[in-house]
């Protein structure tokens, strides 16, 4: 149901991924200022959007599963959600890393992706515990859609917020993140956002099929115990 | 009236005009994996009182929630004076008088805090509140807080919650217990069978619960066992 | 759906007056944190940014208390299944919960921010008092809206003691951003406000987006 066009996708997956490093080492120029070290951009930044985009899309899933109380939209935000936490926790292991090489501390607390990332992730961390203490399925599917609306609702909102204090705090604006980059940067930065989202897509349904794959199992075990308590 | 019973399918009552108080038809509810109610098809008239027998954790009280709209079904029909559940959830409060295991209602606050707030939430008039304190024969402690009264009283209480909107269906799961004689007597007029109401009574009391009903349900394990007139030996076979 | 929340708030303020269960603890609760802070920082008094810090990560953790509590009596005696039982739409149950909580919050305030004043903040509180009401009652309001939303998710799960704080905090980071941000000024020695408008629209913006969305998602909870 869900592994329908995966292998072509995986496939596509692969080329633009490699096309992305490949350009990220032979093609974009060397930064200026911060040298090798600034190569990592072209994966921090992909990753934080994407899975950005991720949560709010889980959130958007959440309203599809309240609208049509249809469990597949349920298992589709559950599994946007967990892939985005997974970003999320790699936007905050490659940012401490490129804090660490260019300003030579593991955390700053000045810069908004990274402060964002670490509220957010700590957020989204509750979804599993909140997610598994409820038992009755169609109830669990019910509220893990309203935290993930909610919290959909939360991440842009922090992101303002976060933005706005270090800006008043911390005059001196980043630009790294900005949208200025000269064209070759610019090129390698759109394939590496593009391999980026289509590896989300890909590790979503994969995720999605092999859950598909184990409740179907499940099911059928199922069935077969009773029917071997019938026929005893 | 004239009973036409057929064991686990339709036990309908020959009122051919007047249109069903309660009808499920192949009622389905699980918690979880674990099925609660299975195939479940009863129809109820107007005035009549089923009397839901089983041992425990044949269903019963998950049935009555079903009917007062506090759980939704999974699969087949139940319908409530013709509203359609959960679809038409919303008809069914004012239509249902709910007295169940707990008495929904606040240890902190007085008999009088408790209607009162009962109620609001009703949209009922205050004065129904007196009425109700008088009918249960509270009026001399209703303004003490409920944990200072005993079991018994509260459950007095309970009942006049449940009635305090007069609906037309009373869901009752064991509505003597904790009652002595004198005070079931008391509550006679209000949830007894000459309250004129519809009733669905839950009572491990079989014998008693029998002889009030006009169809009996028994459940066993969430699947059906009888609905109808059930002769004594199916009773039997339920609780073995 | 007013009068019904109405009806659900007034038996809740006078479940609180009656049992003194969640105000009262809120209060010494903040008044212990002061204490903590005074050791923990090793100040006597306290300004500017460390000031509104101390303040509002205060404030933060007494709604933690006033929000797990604020479902209790209704999951221990039966009110969810009370109001099922009647008809009133579930938005009102959300609308008189958050009113509850802020109602909460606003008591504790009255004794916690006085107290603040005369145990920890160097500079005096009279000359930011309109202002600061201006903070607090958005600030109120933004907990009190997620509060109710946070304690509704939290009411049918296991371990819900664990995930209120655990889901609050986090919700509530723009909110501390915010009151903090504009609180900060005034607890300068050289008071005077900064970018205060920005602090409270961002505020205001949080308060409309968690009331409408909690009023959208509340009807999804709570029901079997």
């Amino acid at each position: 149901m869900y592994s329908k066009g995966l292998i072509p996708l995986a496939g596509a997956t692969v080329v633009t991924l490699a096309a992305a490093m490949a350009l990220v080492f032979f093609y974009a120029p060397l930064d200026a200022d911060q040298g090798f070290v600034q190569k990592i951009f072209y994966v921090h930044v992909p990753m934080a959007i994407v899975s950005l985009c991720g949560f709010v899309a889980g959130g958007i899933m959440a309203i599809k599963y309240l609208r049509s109380r249809d469990p597949s939209w349920d298992m589709r935000s559950y599994v946007a959600i967990h892939i985005s936490i997974i970003l999320g926790v790699g936007v905050l292991a490659t940012g401490a890393i490129w804090a660490k090489a260019s300003w030579g501390h593991w955390w700053v607390w000045d810069e908004p992706v990274l402060v964002s990332f670490l509220v957010v992730v700590l957020l989204y961390c509750v979804y599993y515990p909140l997610r598994f203490s409820i038992e009755d399925r169609e109830r669990q599917a019910r509220y893990s859609s309203v935290f993930a609306i909610a919290a959909g609702a939360f991440v842009p909102l922090n992101f303002a917020a976060v933005r706005m204090a270090e800006a008043y705090t911390h005059p001196r604006v980043l630009s790294q993140t900005g949208g200025n980059l000269p064209g070759e940067m610019r090129l390698t930065f759109l394939v590496s956002l593009l391999a980026m989202t289509l590896l989300y897509v890909t590790l979503w349904k994969l995720e999605l099929t092999s859950k598909h794959a184990s409740m179907q199992l499940k099911r059928l075990k199922r069935k077969l115990a009773e029917r071997e308590a019938v026929a005893a | 009236m004239v009973y036409a019973h057929e064991t686990g399918h339709f036990a309908s009552i020959g009122f051919a005009a007047v249109d069903a108080a309660i009808e499920l038809d192949g009622l389905e509810r699980r918690y979880g994996e674990r099925v609660a109610l299975r195939g479940v098809s009863v129809r109820l008239a107007p005035g009549a009182t089923l009397a839901v027998l089983g041992p425990n954790g044949a269903g019963k009280t998950t049935l009555l929630r079903v009917l007062a709209g506090l759980l939704r079904p999974h699969a087949g029909t139940a319908r409530v004076f013709g509203a359609e559940i959960p679809d038409e959830r919303w008809k069914v409060p004012a239509q249902v008088g709910y007295l169940g295991h707990e008495p929904l209602l606040y240890r902190d606050l007085t008999a009088r805090e408790n209607l009162t707030y009962h109620a609001r939430l009703h949209g009922v008039d205050r004065s129904r509140v007196r009425e109700a304190i008088a009918a249960v024969g509270m009026e001399r402690r209703a303004d003490e807080p409920l944990r200072e009264l005993s079991r018994g009283m509260v459950q007095r209480l309970a009942a006049a919650r449940a009635v305090l909107h007069d609906p037309p269906l009373l869901l009752l799961d064991e509505p003597r217990a904790h009652l002595d004689p004198a005070a079931a007597e008391l509550l006679e007029p209000l949830i007894g069978r000459g309250s004129g109401r519809t009733r669905v009574l839950v009572s491990h009391d079989v014998e008693r619960a029998l002889g009030e009903a006009d169809v009996a349900l028994g459940l066993r394990a969430g699947r059906q066992a009888f609905a109808g007139n059930p002769d004594p030996d199916a009773v039997r076979e339920l609780y073995r | 759906m007013i009068a019904a929340a109405g009806a659900i708030l007034r038996k809740d303020l006078r479940l609180e007056l009656r049992t003194k269960e969640s105000v009262p603890a809120m209060t010494l609760f903040t008044l212990t944190v002061y204490v903590l802070f005074h050791f923990g920082l090793d100040r006597d008094s306290l300004d500017g940014a460390l000031a509104a810090g101390v303040l509002w990560v205060t404030l933060l953790l007494a709604a933690v208390i006033g929000v797990s509590r604020i479902f209790a009596v209704e999951r221990e005696q039966g009110g969810i299944d009370a109001l099922l039982l009647a008809p009133v739409d579930r938005t009102s149950l959300f609308l008189a919960k958050a009113a509850a909580l802020f109602v909460f919050l606003v008591a504790v305030e009255v004794v916690a921010i006085p107290a603040f004043a005369l145990l920890l903040l160097g500079p005096g509180l009279a000359g930011m008092l309109p202002e600061l009401l201006a903070i607090l009652a958005l600030g109120d309001l933004g907990i009190a809206a997620v509060g109710a939303l946070v304690a509704a998710l939290a009411a049918e799960t296991r371990a819900r003691e664990l995930i209120v704080p655990l889901l609050l905090l986090p919700f509530l980071v723009p909110v501390l951003i915010a009151c903090a941000q504009a609180t900060e000024p005034f607890m300068r020695p050289d008071q005077g406000p900064e970018d205060l408008g920005r602090w409270l629209a961002l505020l205001t913006l949080y308060d409309v987006v968690f009331v409408l969305l909690s009023v959208a998602v509340f009807d999804y909870l709570l029901e079997d």
